[in-house]
């Protein structure tokens, strides 16, 4: 063996360059491989299609509440009450397990438009209940306000502002 | 303690096979001619229970799967149509249903031998760790088989477990979301879990090989602890033990038939008959049973993220449990000190289970939080301290002495 091909840490001869290319090909083309069997079990084109949806409010009266099923998942629409809405206002933000101002959480104040899964893990609530006279889920035991937010339990956030616009007056689109 | 073997093949066909794949040759020296402790009680009978189990599951398994269908518009009407329509499909679900549970009564009872007769320690650490893992995969396969009735325990259960996922930073949602292939537990969910139900027993199938091939490395503990010193300590495993193994299933199946004859949903929930629906969820979600100690566990803490922590802590904790145990003594009839802390620990067992059905308000919080604390302290301070600071007693010699000690003189 020649002399410039004895591999010291300094100097790596060339069957080290090799080992190093290959293996690192191999790995490039393994994980080009796993990828697809992995992503498989992400939401396919089907799922992701049923993303967006429009409800009609216009039969919603002040106090009541409507839930419609989105991307599988129930999404609380309440037109809340003066009391509703002021009791909502007068909490300090900062005294919130997640602070988050009421306004913040709604477009119009008397439309409540939230994705209706417990944060903690993802039962649904039951409506004007709990401590707050807004959400509590009877499964661990959160307790939500007229705005949603967590108050009292173990989940963690608020419950899920979902993106949504007003088509019109009395139509929003969910997604 | 493998030593020579003694197999011995009679025809000529045996003797052609024995040199091409000596297949017969293993199974004598593994399950005829074995050389077992003599003095092995009927707590030793639950592996032989266990594999029953696992046969029972795979069989009932392939054929339920004859006639069910794994689509969220069918699975609820064909689970009925099994039950209804097929010849003998109530009788295979119940079996498979019920036998669910037995698997895990038998596991753990399985487990509870091991803990008591000091079974992990060395040289076993890896067949107990072995064991851990098919417990694992026991709870895995049981909660997704519990998802394919879809009912509503079954979508709720499956919500609340995949969310466990959630709680992981930063990376959680989108864990989530793969698990469910949407967002939220739904069809794609119920398909992969069929497939992953189908698959996990086979899997479970391939641990036990390496668990017996663990188990026949150092050879069988016992009820003493004391290494087998001699041949006067084993007799074979066969008759005595595919007598005594025999014996003991044949008890157990009439447990095993009591509840598929005369009590078939008893261990079950009515919530799961009730077909599921992803906008209402029923007021008390409870997981199976067997599952309940770590539900508690999962409740006590007030903080998502540690609950999830916690509850996967308390499985994993038994990985560690050989080089958590200091003490040298196997067995618990040397262990004075332990045996009560072992009781204890029983105990403890026992009442976050019973916590786990509890509603998670008030006095329940309070007594699944003391309960969580012991558990943990069993494993990290208990068990650890114990051997350091207790004096076991006299140990005999061999296997052979307390049981000669015991027979009056003639």
């Amino acid at each position: 063996m020649a002399e410039q091909d004895k591999p010291t840490a300094e100097q790596p001869n060339r069957r080290d360059f090799l080992y190093l290319a290959t293996g690192a090909f191999a790995a490039v083309g393994v994980a080009n491989v796993v990828w697809p069997l992995v992503h498989q079990m992400n939401p396919d084109a089907s799922v992701k299609a049923l993303a967006s949806i429009e409800v009609d409010l216009s039969s919603v009266e002040t106090g009541q509440s409507i839930t419609v099923t989105w991307r599988g998942k129930p999404v609380f629409i309440r037109r809340r009450t003066e009391a509703e809405i002021t009791e909502a206002r007068a909490v300090a933000v900062t005294d919130l397990p997640d602070p988050q101002g009421d306004a913040e959480r709604v477009q119009k104040d008397e439309w409540l438009v939230m994705v209706g899964i417990c944060t903690h893990l993802g039962c649904v609530p039951l409506g004007q209940s709990g401590d707050f006279n807004g959400w509590f889920c009877p499964c661990h035991g959160s307790h939500y306000d007229t705005s949603g937010r967590i108050r009292k339990g173990p989940a963690p956030k608020n419950l899920e502002v979902p993106a949504y616009e007003f088509v019109n007056d009395t139509r929003i689109k969910i997604g | 303690m493998s030593g020579e073997s003694t197999y011995n093949p009679g025809t000529g066909f045996t003797q052609w096979l024995d040199t091409r794949l000596p297949i017969l040759r293993l199974a004598h020296d593994s399950f005829v001619d074995y050389p077992t402790p003599k003095n092995l009680n009927y707590w030793w009978t639950f592996g032989g229970i266990l594999t029953f189990c696992l046969v029972t599951q795979i069989i009932t398994g392939i054929i339920l799967a004859m006639h069910y269908t794994p689509h969220v518009d069918f699975a609820f009407n064909s689970v009925e149509h099994i039950m209804r329509d097929v010849n003998y499909g109530w009788l295979i679900r119940y079996i498979h249903a019920n036998g669910a549970s037995m698997f895990f009564i038998a596991v753990y009872i399985h487990m509870f031998r091991g803990l008591y007769y000091g079974s992990y320690k060395a040289p076993r650490e890896v067949l107990w760790i072995l064991g851990v893992v098919i417990y694992l995969l026991m709870m895995a396969a049981a909660f997704m088989g519990y998802v394919l009735p879809w009912g509503q325990m079954s979508l709720w259960g499956a919500t609340v477990i995949t969310n466990l996922f959630g709680a992981i930073p930063l990376i959680g949602e989108n864990i989530a979301i793969w698990l469910w292939g949407g967002y939220s537990v739904d069809n794609p969910t119920l398909n992969r879990f069929f497939s992953l139900h189908y698959l996990i027993p086979f899997l479970i199938f391939g641990v036990v090989i390496l668990h017996i091939w663990a188990l026949h490395v150092p050879g069988n503990n016992n009820p003493t602890g004391i290494s087998v010193k001699s041949k006067q300590d084993t007799v074979p495993f066969h008759p005595y033990y595919t007598v005594k193994d025999g014996f003991a299933l044949s008890l157990f199946l009439i447990l095993f038939s009591y509840f598929i004859f005369f009590a078939p949903n008893v261990l079950g929930h009515a919530d799961n008959y009730i077909q599921a629906n992803p906008l209402v969820t029923p007021a008390h979600i409870v997981p199976e049973w067997y599952l309940l100690p770590f539900y508690a566990i999962l409740r006590a803490v007030p903080d998502k993220l540690g609950g999830v922590a916690l509850m996967f802590g308390a499985i994993f904790v038994l990985f560690l449990l050989p080089w958590l145990d200091t003490s040298k003594v196997r067995s618990a009839r040397y262990r004075p000190l332990f045996r009560q802390f072992y009781v204890l620990f029983i105990l403890d067992c026992l009442l976050l289970g019973y916590l786990g059905a509890q509603p998670a308000e008030g006095i329940y919080i309070v007594l699944a939080r003391i309960g969580t604390i012991y558990y943990f302290a069993h494993f990290l301070v208990v068990l650890p301290v114990l051997g350091l600071v207790e004096k076991p007693k006299a140990i005999p010699e061999s296997i052979s002495e307390p049981v000669l000690a015991a027979k009056p003189a003639e």
